[in-house]
C-alpha cells in the first residue's frame, strides 16, 4: 500500500526528532500550581473553590462556563492560595487558581492502578458523559473540548474516527513517547472513542517517520483483539497533523471552507485525548497531567516528562538544568505552529504539549526582501491558497478582497512564512486579515439572523 | 540568554533565501559559462567580465544614490542578469555596447519597476533585444568560434541567419545546410557561430537538470517549450521541407536551450502555477517558430518570451491553484 | 492642393458634428439623475475621503447628507465648523458648532521609563504584536510603538518618537479624522477637544492594573491613587478601574491634578508657563486646611440646626463622583464584546 498524504501543499522541515529516545518521566510536584480556568476553546470555566479550601487531586476546581467549556480538575492536592488573574504565557491576563501542594492525595473514585480496562461499555452516551466529566480537550493543540466534538449535530453521522499520531512538527516526541509506552490505553482510548461514535471504522495515523510506533500498535491492536481499528502509515509531511489535512490524508475527503470535519463524517482525536479519554472512561480519572516534550539543540537535557497541569514553566525548566545561555526563545509547542513564550513564569495548561529552545541563529527572522513571485508559498499552502496575494491585500486592508481569495480558510500553518525565500512575514499579515474577515463574516450572519427574526416578528403581528 | 524573543509562529525557515536560489542559477549556468570561454577565448571572457560587472555597479548605484534604499546587489541577481546578458551577444561585441545593454537591462527594465521581483519582463532579454534593434551590425554578425587563445575568425551568419538569408535568395533548406555542413552533434555539443550561450546546447541542459533536481525551478516552462517547438515546426517541416527546417534544427539552435532553460523559467517574469506555466511555454514555443519561420529576424525566442511575459499577469489570473474543499 | 485641404477639412468638420451629437444623444440617455446639491456639497469638503466622519469618502458624505432632513448625523471633522457651515448653507439646514478636537496619545510608557522585558521579532505592525501578546515591555495596556496610527494617519499629523518610542501628534496638522483610533490595537489614542488655545489637560496613561503592577512596569504609569480626584475642585476626574480619566468638558485646566499626581501620569499641553509644582501644591494645601476648618465649622452649625442639608465640600463631592464611565472605557467595553 503506498503511503498517503493530503493533497495539496505542504512542506518537508528536517524532522529534529532529539528527543525520541527519552522514555516519559514524571516530573516531581511542583511546591505551587497555578491552574487556568480558560485552558480550552470556548468559555472560561467558572472556579468552584474558595480560598482556604483543600483540594484532592482530580477534584473538579472549575465548572463550564457554557455548552463550549470544559471541567477543570485540581491536579495537586493541598490548599488553595488565591483565584486571581495571573499572566498567561502571552503575558495576558487570565484567571488562574492558585494551589500550595501538600503531598499528593487523589481523590475517591479515581483508580490509580496500571491495570489496563479493556472491557468497553456498552452506552455511547455514557461514554460521552464520562469524557465530559474528566475534563477531557482536544490535547493537540487546539483545546477543543471533546465531548462536544462527540456531539455531532443533528443530521450528520460520523463514518470514521480518526486517532491523530502524525506529529509532524518537528522536535516533539511526547505522542511517540505515548504510542510506544501507553500504546495499549491509546488503542483502548480510541475503541472507546470509536464506540461513542456508533461503532464506525477507527484509523491510527502514523508518519513513516515512528516505524517502532507503527509496529507496536499493530501489535497491540492484534493482542487486544479489537475489530474495525487499522493503524495507516503516512508519508511524511507538514501539516499532516491540521484536522482537515489528516482527514483528506486518509479518507481522500475535503472538508469545505468553514465547515465541520463530521460534515464529511470524520472525527479527528489527537494520539494523546485517546489516552485521556481511556483514562477518563475506564479509570474515572480526569485530565491533570499531560506528557511534555522538553528539547531543542542548545537544551542540555531533552526529556519527555509526565507534567500535572498547573506547573509553572519555570519549575519544569529549572528541573532540567535551567534556560540554556544560548537560547534565545522558548516555544510552548512546535517550531511551526508553537507559541513563542513571552513569561517564564506562566503555568503549563492541558494543552502544552513541549518546551523547545531555540537559538537565535535557528529562530532569527532574516530581513525582509522584495517578493521574487517564485510561487513556493502558493506550492506550499495546504489550502490552496495565494499568500503572497493575501499578504498584499492585507496591506491594503482590503478585507473584501481577501475574503474573495479565501483568507478565512487560513489554517495559520505557517508553511508560506518557512519556505518563503524573500522572508517576508506572509502570515504575519494574513492573520490579521483573517481575523477582519472573519469578523465581517460573522457581522454579516448576525446581522442576516437579526433580519430573519424581525421579519419572523413582522410576520406573527401581522397574523 | 538576555531577553526572549517572542514572534508569530512559524518559528523556523527553510534553508532558501533569494540569494541562494539565485547562487543555484549561477551554478546552473556555470557550465555553459566555461564552455563559452573554451570555445571563445578571453574575449568572452572580457565580456563577461564587463557585463556582470557593469550589472552590479548599476544596481548598487541606483539603489544607492537614486533610490536611497539599502543596496540589493547582494542577492546576486544582478550577477544572473549580468551572465545571461553576455551569454545573449557575440564575443565580439565591443565593450561599450555591452555597457549600454547592461544600463538598459538593469536600469530600465528592473529598477524603474522597483528592483528585484517587480519588473515585467526579463531585465537580460530587453537589454539583449534593445542591443539586438540599435547596433545590428555587432549583434548579427557572428564569428565562428576559434577556441580558447585562438586567432579572430572569418564573420559568418548563425545557422539560423544563413538559412534565413538562404531562403530569401530562393535556396532550399536542404541545400542551405548542405552548403554550410551543419550537422546536429556539433549543434549539441557546440561550435556552431552564434552568441556565446548558444555554443553548447548541452552544458545549458545540465545547469537546467541541476536547477529542477535542487527544485529550484519547476521543469513544466521548459518542457512545454520544447515539445511546442518541436510539434509545431514537425507539421510545418512535414508540409514543405524544402522551405521549413526541422524540428531538431530549432530546437537545438538560435538560444532556445537558453532561453527556455534560463529566461523563460525567470522567477519574476513567469506564472506561478504548473498549469499556467505550461501555458507559458505553450505560448513561448508557438511564437518563436512562427517568428523564425515567418518574421523578418532570423531568431524568435527572445522576443516570444518577452511577449509572453507581457501576458504573465493575465495567465496569473486565469490559472489558480484549486483552494482545499472548494470548487 | 488646395482642394485639398478644402476637402480634409470638410470631412473632418462633418465628421467632428457627427460624434458630437452622437455624444449628446448618448449622454441624454443614459443621464442619471442626481440631486444637484450632492455635487454642490461635495465641492465645499476637503476632499481628504479619509473616512472620519464615518462615510466612505466625501461623495458618501454628501449623499447622506442631501438625503437626510438634518445634519445630526454628518460631521466632517477634517473641515470642522467651516466646511459644516458650508454644507448647512447649501442645504438650509441647521449646523452646531463643535469644539474643534485633537488626538491626543494617552501613553507615556517612554523606553526610560518602560524596560523592555522581551523582544518582539515579528512583522513590525502593533495589529501584529497585539494579537499575538502583550507586546515587548510588562504593560500590557500601552503603546506598543510599530506606528500602525503613523501610517493610518492621512495627513502627516503623527510621528514616532525615537527617543520615547512613543508617537506625537502635531496639532497644526491633525484634523480629528480618528483613523488612528481605529488603528491602535490598544485604543490609546483619543479625540479630545483641543481646549482653549490648545491648552488641554489629560491623564496620559490607559494601565489599568492595580498600582503595584501598573508602577512596576512603568515608572509613568497612572497608578489609581485617586489623588487627583480628590485634588479636584471641579468634578472633572473620575477614577474606575485603576484608572484616571479627566473629563475635558469639566475641566477647567487649573493644573493642580498635574501638580499632585505622583507618578506625572497627567499631562498638560500647551500652557504659556511651565508648571510650577510646589507653588501649586501649597496653594491646594492652603486650601485643603481652610476647606476642613470650614468644614469643621460647618458641623457645628450644622449639628447646632440638627439638619444636616448642607454638607462639606468633601461628602458634596462623594455624592457626584457617580461612577461615570468614561468613553474610552465604555469603547473598550464595547471592543471587548466584539471579540
Amino acid at each position: 500500500m503506498s503511503k498517503r498524504t493530503f493533497s495539496i501543499g505542504g512542506v518537508h522541515p528536517h524532522d529534529n526528532k532529539i528527543s525520541r529516545e527519552c522514555r516519559i518521566e514524571p516530573l516531581p510536584l511542583a511546591p505551587t500550581v497555578y491552574i487556568s480556568v480558560a485552558q480550552h476553546i470556548g468559555a472560561p470555566s467558572v472556579p468552584v473553590v474558595a480560598v482556604g479550601d483543600k483540594v484532592k487531586v482530580g477534584q473538579v476546581i472549575a465548572e463550564p462556563g457554557g455548552f463550549v467549556g470544559a471541567f477543570i480538575h485540581s491536579s495537586v492536592s493541598g490548599t488553595v492560595k488565591s483565584i486571581a488573574p495571573r499572566a498567561d504565557l502571552a503575558g495576558r491576563p487570565a484567571t488562574h487558581i492558585e494551589i500550595a501542594v501538600e503531598g499528593d492525595e487523589w481523590a475517591d473514585g479515581i483508580d490509580t492502578s496500571d491495570t489496563l480496562v479493556t472491557a468497553i461499555p456498552e452506552d455511547a452516551k455514557a461514554i460521552v458523559d464520562k469524557i465530559r466529566l474528566g475534563g477531557v480537550v482536544g490535547l493537540g493543540g487546539a483545546t477543543f473540548p471533546t465531548h462536544v466534538k462527540l456531539s455531532p449535530p443533528p443530521g450528520s453521522k460520523c463514518e470514521r474516527v480518526i486517532i491523530n499520531g502524525c506529529e509532524c512538527e518537528p522536535y516533539l516526541t511526547s505522542d511517540f513517547r505515548t504510542l510506544l509506552e501507553k500504546g495499549e490505553q491509546v488503542v483502548v482510548g480510541a475503541a472507546l472513542l470509536k464506540k461513542a461514535m456508533g461503532d464506525v471504522p477507527c484509523t491510527i495515523a502514523i508518519e513513516e517517520n515512528k516505524p517502532e510506533a507503527i509496529a507496536h500498535i499493530q501489535e497491540v491492536i492484534a493482542k487486544l483483539g479489537y475489530s474495525g481499528i487499522e493503524v495507516m502509515e503516512m508519508k511524511m509531511m507538514y501539516p499532516q497533523g491540521g484536522e482537515k489535512q489528516l482527514i483528506d490524508a486518509v479518507m481522500h475527503r475535503q472538508v469545505g471552507s468553514g465547515a465541520l470535519p463530521i460534515s464529511v463524517g470524520a472525527v479527528v482525536q489527537n494520539v494523546a485525548t485517546a489516552l485521556a479519554v481511556y483514562d477518563a472512561v475506564q479509570k474515572n480519572k480526569p485530565i491533570v497531567d499531560n506528557s511534555v516534550t522538553v528539547t531543542g539543540e542548545c537544551f542540555p537535557r531533552q526529556a519527555n516528562l509526565l507534567v500535572r497541569v498547573g506547573t509553572p514553566l519555570r519549575y519544569i525548566i529549572d528541573y532540567l538544568g535551567g534556560v540554556p545561555e544560548e537560547a534565545a526563545k522558548v516555544i510552548s509547542g512546535g517550531p511551526m505552529m508553537g507559541r513563542a513564550v513571552a513569561n517564564l513564569d506562566a503555568a503549563t495548561v492541558k494543552g502544552t504539549g513541549a518546551l523547545l529552545f531555540l537559538t537565535e541563529k535557528q529562530t532569527r527572522r532574516a530581513p525582509e526582501s522584495n517578493c521574487i513571485r517564485c510561487g513556493r508559498c502558493a506550492d506550499a499552502c495546504p489550502m490552496g491558497l495565494e499568500p503572497f496575494l493575501l499578504n498584499k491585500l492585507a496591506r491594503a486592508k482590503d478585507w473584501d478582497a481577501m475574503e474573495q481569495n479565501a483568507a478565512q480558510d487560513c489554517i495559520e500553518c505557517g508553511c508560506c512564512l518557512y519556505s518563503c525565500p524573500a522572508h517576508i512575514p506572509l502570515l504575519d499579515n494574513i492573520r490579521i486579515g483573517k481575523g477582519a474577515v472573519m469578523g465581517n463574516i460573522r457581522a454579516r450572519a448576525a446581522a442576516a439572523k437579526a433580519a430573519a427574526e424581525a421579519a419572523k416578528a413582522a410576520e406573527t403581528e401581522k397574523k | 540568554m538576555s531577553k526572549l524573543i517572542v514572534s508569530p509562529n512559524p518559528h523556523i525557515h527553510s534553508k532558501d533565501s533569494t540569494k541562494s536560489l539565485m547562487l543555484d542559477v549561477i551554478i546552473a549556468l556555470a557550465p555553459a559559462v566555461i564552455c563559452s570561454f573554451v570555445f571563445y577565448g578571453w574575449r568572452e571572457m572580457l565580456v563577461m567580465a564587463v557585463s556582470v560587472a557593469s550589472c552590479v555597479l548599476l544596481e548598487w548605484a541606483i539603489t544607492k544614490y537614486m533610490l536611497k534604499k539599502p543596496s540589493t546587489i547582494g542577492d546576486l541577481s544582478a550577477v544572473i542578469t549580468g551572465i545571461l546578458l553576455a551569454l545573449n551577444v557575440p564575443y565580439t561585441t565591443p565593450w561599450w555596447v555591452i555597457v549600454i545593454g547592461s544600463v538598459v537591462a538593469i536600469g530600465v527594465a528592473k529598477m524603474t519597476f522597483g528592483g528585484i521581483g517587480q519588473n515585467i519582463w526579463n531585465p537580460a532579454l530587453v537589454g539583449r533585444v534593445f542591443l539586438l534593434v540599435s547596433f545590428p551590425t555587432y549583434m548579427t554578425t557572428w564569428s565562428q568560434p576559434q577556441g580558447l587563445f585562438g586567432a579572430d575568425a572569418v564573420t559568418g551568419a548563425t545557422p539560423l541567419g544563413a538559412i534565413q538569408e538562404g531562403l530569401m535568395q530562393g535556396a532550399s533548406v536542404q541545400d542551405i545546410m548542405a552548403e554550410h555542413g551543419y550537422n546536429y552533434s556539433q549543434m549539441l555539443f557546440a561550435n556552431l557561430g552564434g552568441s556565446a550561450g548558444e555554443v553548447c546546447a548541452l552544458a545549458l541542459l545540465a545547469g537546467f537538470v541541476y536547477l529542477c533536481i535542487r527544485k529550484v525551478i519547476k521543469p513544466w516552462i521548459t518542457l512545454s517549450i520544447f515539445a511546442t517547438v518541436a510539434l509545431v515546426s514537425l507539421v510545418f517541416w512535414g508540409i514543405n521541407p524544402a522551405r521549413f527546417t526541422d524540428p531538431v534544427f530549432n530546437l537545438l539552435t538560435g538560444g532556445l536551450v537558453l532561453g527556455a532553460c534560463f529566461m523563460a523559467t525567470d522567477y519574476v517574469t513567469s506564472p506561478m502555477s504548473a498549469w499556467g506555466g505550461v501555458i507559458f511555454g505553450v505560448g513561448i514555443g508557438l511564437l518563436t517558430v512562427l517568428i523564425r519561420y515567418f518574421g523578418s529576424y532570423p531568431e524568435g525566442v527572445s522576443f516570444a518570451i518577452l511577449i509572453m511575459n507581457s501576458v504573465v499577469p493575465l495567465i496569473n489570473m486565469g490559472f489558480k491553484q484549486k483552494k482545499f474543499g472548494r470548487k | 492642393m488646395i482642394k485639398i485641404i478644402i476637402w480634409t477639412v470638410a470631412v473632418i468638420t462633418v465628421l467632428g458634428l457627427l460624434l458630437a451629437l452622437v455624444l449628446y444623444l448618448v449622454a441624454k440617455k443614459f443621464k442619471v439623475e442626481e440631486d444637484p446639491r450632492i455635487d454642490e456639497v461635495e465641492k465645499v469638503m476637503p476632499g481628504a475621503n479619509c473616512g472620519g466622519c464615518g462615510f466612505a469618502g466625501c461623495r458618501a458624505f454628501a449623499e447622506s447628507a442631501v438625503k437626510a432632513s438634518n445634519l445630526d448625523k454628518n460631521f466632517c471633522p477634517v473641515g470642522g465648523n467651516e466646511v459644516m457651515a458650508k454644507v448647512a448653507a447649501i442645504l438650509g439646514y441647521e449646523v452646531q458648532a463643535k469644539a474643534p478636537q485633537v488626538a491626543v496619545v494617552r501613553c507615556n510608557g517612554t523606553c526610560e521609563a518602560r524596560p523592555k522585558v522581551n523582544e518582539f521579532d515579528g512583522y513590525a505592525s502593533c495589529a501584529v504584536k497585539s494579537l499575538l501578546y502583550t507586546g515587548d515591555t510588562a504593560c500590557s495596556y500601552g503603546c506598543l510603538g510599530c506606528g500602525d496610527c503613523v501610517s493610518a494617519c492621512q495627513f502627516g499629523a503623527l510621528s514616532m518618537n525615537p527617543e520615547t518610542g512613543l508617537p506625537v501628534v502635531d496639532q497644526s496638522k491633525c484634523t480629528a479624522c480618528g483613523a488612528c483610533v481605529k488603528a491602535c490595537p490598544r485604543h490609546i489614542i483619543e479625540i479630545r477637544p483641543q481646549g482653549p488655545r490648545g491648552m488641554r489637560e489629560f491623564v496620559s496613561c490607559v494601565n489599568k492594573d492595580k498600582g503595584p503592577v501598573a508602577k512596576k512596569a512603568c515608572a509613568n504609569a497612572c497608578i489609581g491613587c485617586g489623588i487627583c480626584a480628590k485634588t479636584c475642585t471641579h468634578d472633572a476626574i473620575t477614577v474606575e478601574g485603576n484608572i484616571a480619566y479627566i473629563d475635558p468638558s469639566k475641566c477647567k485646566l487649573c493644573r493642580e491634578c498635574e501638580a499632585m499626581c505622583p507618578t506625572g501620569a497627567i499631562h498638560g499641553v500647551n500652557f504659556p508657563k511651565p508648571l510650577d509644582k510646589d507653588a501649586v501644591k501649597e496653594r491646594i494645601k492652603i486650601r485643603q486646611q481652610k476647606a476642613k476648618e470650614a468644614a469643621a465649622g460647618d458641623a457645628a452649625s450644622a449639628n447646632n440646626k440638627a439638619d444636616a442639608t448642607a454638607a462639606s465640600p468633601a461628602t458634596a463631592k462623594k455624592k457626584v463622583d457617580t461612577p461615570v464611565e468614561s468613553p474610552a472605557a465604555a469603547k473598550a467595553k464595547e471592543d471587548k464584546k466584539d471579540e
